[in-house]
């Protein structure tokens, strides 16, 4: 079975192959819409990034507030309901079945509704880390700051989140990497990205190894450099003679 | 505001669109837990075998399907195994193959831990007792092995029910399908899509309760 590569430097509409590869003007190539399948995969997923940290952060601290029994019990039923749909079952709900309920959000674009599935379904599994985060500090940590006369805001932004973010960066890690992955299923509601990209090139150029290897590649290029930053931010992060808890290393 | 009406929900829907969704749903779970977990077992045991002909190329099989969202995989494999066997094969069994190597790269990795976790004493008295390799993880490493993963290995088979979903992708029909159809037929998408959200979710719920009741009582035995 001979590859042709030669495919992605086809025009769209007409099949000839391009010059350099690249479309001018209206013209475009496949390896144009790749490229820019791969931008929507990207978008998607750090906007949805954006929004399952901010909400994730704020259902996890509430699980953990002491004395907010009501508090406790409402971020423990938003991560049951998140965490137990599956994330394609959420998408039609975010895209049929919301805007039916909610007339205004008629005229929501596809892509805000697949980025609230995405973003929502994520800040279960995120809200799950940081309490895990929160309740890893010994309690002293919460009483010093208490005994200091900070406020309850106060010492979880001074006290507990500065370490409980640190120690859940490897989870957050592979949380970042799923909402990559996780964001192929956003071609069920035809958002132009790189899955869609696979099944509508695929048929269309009668290519479909080619595409699908194309793709795959960007998939895991996007998860590698994903996973890069965050051993970055992990390494700039790190506070000197403190070992993350499950990092395994020895010592006291 | 728009009027919902489920009275179209009846035994007799649940039964022409429903049900066979439903069943494919679970046996492609079950056979994929089952299978994952037998060729996820073979590919911890090849990583933690200490050769590195056999650690490499299952490393690189978990870290490749680990990478690829499962989206991916079940476009290649359907597009693929037709070709390697030479004959068109329905999106159902595609499913099912696709799943079960897609999971043994998650089982494995659940098992390696499991596996991991076990002291090394426990390998060294097998060997002490003259036990071959076979017979040690048999009798000894496994069984303890599965037992610690036990609730880990629950969760995944969770989130697996819950996977099982994308074979919209191939146009499998599962549970999720059945209900879309059921509202497409009748024209009540709405619905429909608000039921298969309650069914999945009840039915994802009430096993997790169950692992988490599980966990508390293996962590008490313990």
């Amino acid at each position: 079975m001979a590859m042709d590569w030669s495919v992605f430097c086809k025009d769209t509409l007409d099949g000839n192959v391009m010059p350099g590869c690249f479309g001018h003007g209206q013209d475009i190539t496949y390896l144009d819409w790749l490229l820019s399948a791969w931008g929507w995969t990207v978008s998607v997923s750090l906007t949805a990034l954006a929004v399952a940290l901010i909400v994730g952060s704020i259902i996890g601290v509430i699980r953990t507030l002491p004395d907010s029994p009501g508090w406790v019990r409402f971020g423990n039923g938003w991560v049951e309901l998140f965490r137990n749909i599956p994330l394609l079952v959420q998408i039609f709900l975010w895209y049929f079945v919301v805007p039916a309920l909610v007339p205004p959000m008629k005229d929501f674009p596809s892509f805000i509704l697949v980025v609230l599935a995405l973003g929502l379904f994520t800040s279960a599994r995120i809200a799950e880390q940081v309490r895990a985060g929160i309740q890893a500090l010994p309690k002293g940590q919460r009483y010093a700051g208490m005994a200091l006369g900070f406020t309850t805001p106060q010492y979880y932004r001074y006290v507990l989140l500065p370490m409980a973010y640190r120690i859940i960066i490897p989870p957050l890690t592979s949380e970042s990497m799923n909402i990559f992955k996780n964001s192929a299923v956003a071609f069920a509601v035809s958002i132009p990205e790189l899955t869609q990209y696979a099944l509508q090139v695929g048929e269309e150029t009668a290519r479909p190894i080619e595409v699908y290897i194309a793709v795959t590649i960007l998939y895991a290029i996007s998860a590698l450099v994903v996973n890069r930053v965050f051993a970055w931010m992990e390494k700039r992060a790190r506070v000197p003679g403190f070992v993350a808890a499950g990092a395994g290393a020895g010592g006291h | 505001m728009l009027n919902l009406d489920f009275s179209i929900f009846t035994w007799s829907l649940v039964q022409d669109f429903i049900v066979k969704g439903f069943v494919f749903s679970v046996t492609l779970t079950a056979i994929a837990t089952a299978g994952g977990v037998f060729f996820g077992t073979l590919l911890a045991l090849m990583r933690l075998s200490g050769l590195k002909w056999l650690d490499l190329p299952a490393a690189f099989y978990v870290n490749v399907m680990r990478s690829v969202p499962l989206v991916m995989v079940i476009l290649w494999f359907f597009l693929l195994v037709p070709l390697i066997i030479g004959q068109p094969i329905g999106a159902e069994y595609s499913a099912i193959i696709t799943f079960i190597a897609f999971e043994a790269a998650y089982f494995s990795e659940i098992m390696r831990a499991g596996i991991q976790s076990i002291p090394r004493g426990q390998i060294f008295a097998g060997q002490a007792l003259g036990m071959s390799y076979k017979q040690n993880m048999t009798l000894v490493i496994l069984p303890q092995a599965f037992r610690n993963m036990l609730p880990v290995l629950l969760t995944q088979t969770i989130i697996l029910f819950q996977d099982t979903s994308l074979v919209y992708a191939i146009g499998a029909y599962d549970l999720l399908k059945g209900f879309e159809t059921a509202g497409k037929n009748l024209g009540r998408p709405i619905e429909m899509y608000l039921l298969a959200a309650v069914v999945y979710f009840i039915i994802s719920f009430s096993l997790s309760t169950v692992v988490k009741r599980l966990h508390r009582k293996i962590a008490i035995i313990r």
